[in-house]
């Protein structure tokens, strides 16, 4: 049995040519929002018009618009890509990036720096140097390996899931017991549970396309893998494929996209969910193309609501999370709404 | 001869020189803030970005509010800021509004994120929170060596005698009555060890959460009917349903309507630390006059 013969979606004639044009289309449209969003913010277009002879104008535009654009696409990017991989590897459409613990974690590794920061200038030392990215991400990568430990490794589809679950309760207990014992970080804390943009630079885009470039490639790679195991694992593991290896490199990516997503943006709903089958609806293919599609579609989905989040109520600002959870979560309700009509017609 | 020439001439030179860097350096202004970092200004900050409405308060409170260009969204008092552009809340700041008005140093919280990408953008970034008197105090002391201006201890004199005239307000039958002020749903109460429990124990009265538990713990409803206060205070907001809280109907305070309710104006004003705690401290005098035994 050939490998080109076990792929999932059935193979539809011309569906290569019409990912290649969904693809492209999806640069584009990236393209097009880089400049929208260059265009927009609480200045508006002046700094555009001034940025040739304002320093001010033109710092704005340099230093703060192109990077958090930059870094929304970056960012939907990263949770695109592991929401394909999360709904890939469980054979589960509603799985998401955050499943296995990285976004508890991250939660709480922020809870954490935030408490600790007024406790002594030994430790506000310790915090500043690690930063609250940095304590975010940390969090987010033990989140997740706190969960391979419970599921004792990765060869267990269930037992992962089920481990992702519980530590996903335990560490998010544990946050509330943090701001419990120090009420003051509450605030903080809502601030990145919403979400947010406008505080990526270029150093924080300079991380998230380092680790964005292996994880599209491990992913894209290993879509063979994915194909695979959407046929069952025992039919998976009967094709002779290293599927221990390959499931632990997908979870591998799964965690660092996550990882480096949530600690620059906090956790941003709904791109990294509805990314995946929004390509699924466009485009059937196999997942090598998916995993890519998916995370261009993640890209311009979060950049669209960032764009959207400075301009709705310029010069005030509405988290981005918010956005994209009302700009997803309608459309696959649509999605839903218009197959459930078609699948009561049809016999 | 030659010898003394040449000195009076290396005398005058050092002197000049001393001149010199004394005269650089009287515009110069440094500050060490909470993170222990030390902020160095060319000259005193002519264009403030405020992200805090208790340093907003202690800006204008030493006579300088002229100089701020920009205030968070709950920064709302005095009156004047609030005509200024609101740059969005201390946690979740617009940067680029705030780049964009210029500001020679940004004053702010340290827990938030907006900090690092600030100074990234080049932007002199202070962070001060006060939490109590004494970081009042000590916050208007910074705020003033950064902006220059020598009125800190005035300033900070004139909201110990506003405190003090509040305390005469209390009737000495009220003196030791024991106060549960609830500071937010939770119900998060402020303890002794709060700056709210500080202004209590300078009014001659006492907060019934003990201050080891920290300044504003969250407590259980059970723990304020064991205790048993005298008088209650609590925002307006908060108070619709007090008596249905379990176990709260039989509560003495309850029973006897000793409980103050301070409208959501008030409220804003008694729990922010800063140059405002003589007024916060003068509302509650009253209320605690209001409520002495014997009174009415």
């Amino acid at each position: 049995m050939s490998m080109s013969s076990i792929a999932a979606a059935p193979r539809v004639p011309g569906s290569h040519r019409r990912a290649m044009a969904v693809g492209a289309a999806l640069m584009l449209l990236a393209l097009g929002l880089l400049l929208l969003g260059v265009c927009v913010g609480s200045t508006g277009f002046e700094s555009i018009l001034r940025s040739w002879d304002d320093p001010i104008a033109w710092q704005i535009v340099r230093d703060i618009r192109l990077p958090r654009t930059l870094g929304a696409w970056l960012a939907g990017l990263l949770l695109g890509l592991a929401g394909a991989v999360a709904q890939g590897l469980f054979r589960n459409p509603l799985a998401d990036p955050y499943l296995l613990g990285s976004a508890s974690g991250a939660a709480l590794g922020l809870a954490l720096a935030l408490a600790f920061m007024g406790v002594s200038p030994f430790a506000t030392q310790w915090v500043l140097r690690l930063g609250l990215t940095g304590a975010a991400f940390v969090g987010a990568v033990a989140g997740v390996l706190l969960t391979l430990t419970l599921a004792q490794g990765v060869q267990h589809t269930l037992r992962l899931l089920l481990a992702g679950v519980i530590v996903g309760v335990v560490l998010g207990a544990a946050r509330d017991l943090v701001t419990l014992g120090v009420p003051e970080v509450l605030q903080g804390m809502q601030a990145f549970m919403l979400g947010s943009t406008g505080f990526v630079g270029w150093g924080a885009c300079a991380v998230m396309a380092v680790v964005a470039l292996p994880c599209l490639a491990v992913a894209w790679a290993l879509g063979r893998a994915l194909d695979a195991l959407s046929l069952g694992e025992t039919t998976a593991a009967s094709l002779g494929l290293p599927l221990t290896a390959m499931r632990a490199a997908l979870i591998a990516v799964l965690a660092l996209a996550t990882g480096a997503a949530v600690a620059q943006t906090g956790l941003i709903a709904f791109v990294g969910l509805a990314a995946p089958h929004l390509v699924r609806s466009a485009v059937k293919t196999t997942h090598g193309r998916l995993v890519l599609l998916s995370a261009l579609t993640g890209g311009a989905l979060l950049m669209a609501a960032d764009v959207l989040a400075r301009w709705l109520i310029a010069p005030q600002e509405l988290p981005v999370g918010v956005l994209t959870a009302l700009l997803g979560g309608s459309y696959l309700l649509w999605l839903m709404h218009r197959r459930m009509g078609a699948g009561s017609r049809s016999p | 001869m030659v010898d003394a020439r040449v000195g009076r001439i290396l005398a005058s030179a050092i002197a000049a020189l001393l001149l010199l860097v004394a005269w650089g350096a009287a515009g110069a202004v440094q500050v060490t803030d909470d993170r222990g970092v030390t902020v160095r200004l060319a000259q005193p900050p002519q264009r403030i970005v405020s992200l805090l409405p208790s340093l907003t308060e202690s800006v204008c409170g030493l006579g300088q509010c002229g100089r701020l260009v920009g205030v968070d969204r709950y920064s709302d008092d005095p009156a004047s800021v609030r005509a200024l552009p609101k740059l969005g809340g201390g946690l979740d700041p617009n940067i680029e509004a705030v780049v964009a008005l210029r500001p020679d140093v940004v004053l702010m919280a340290a827990s938030s994120r907006a900090v690092a990408r600030l100074e990234s953008l080049g932007l002199k970034v202070v962070t001060l929170e006060p939490r109590s008197y004494a970081d009042v105090r000590r916050v208007l002391q910074q705020i003033a060596a950064l902006l220059d201006v020598p009125d800190a201890l005035r300033v900070w004199r004139e909201i110990e005698a506003g405190v003090d005239a509040a305390a005469r307000l209390v009737p000495p039958a009220a003196k030791h009555l024991r106060v549960y002020f609830e500071a937010g749903r939770g119900p998060y109460a402020a303890s002794e060890s709060s700056f709210i429990g500080e202004t209590l124990a300078r009014l001659g009265v006492k907060s019934i959460v003990p201050g080891d538990l920290g300044p504003f713990p969250r407590i259980n409803p059970e723990f304020v009917v064991r205790m048993d206060p005298d008088l209650i205070m609590i925002s307006q907001a908060e108070a619709p349903g007090l008596e249905l809280r379990p176990g709260w109907s039989d509560l003495r305070a309850i029973r006897e309507h000793h409980v103050c309710l301070f409208s959501p104006a008030d409220s804003q004003l008694i729990v922010r630390p800063g140059p405002r705690m003589a007024q916060a401290a003068r509302l509650m005098a009253q209320c605690i006059a209001r409520n002495a035994p014997g009174a009415k």
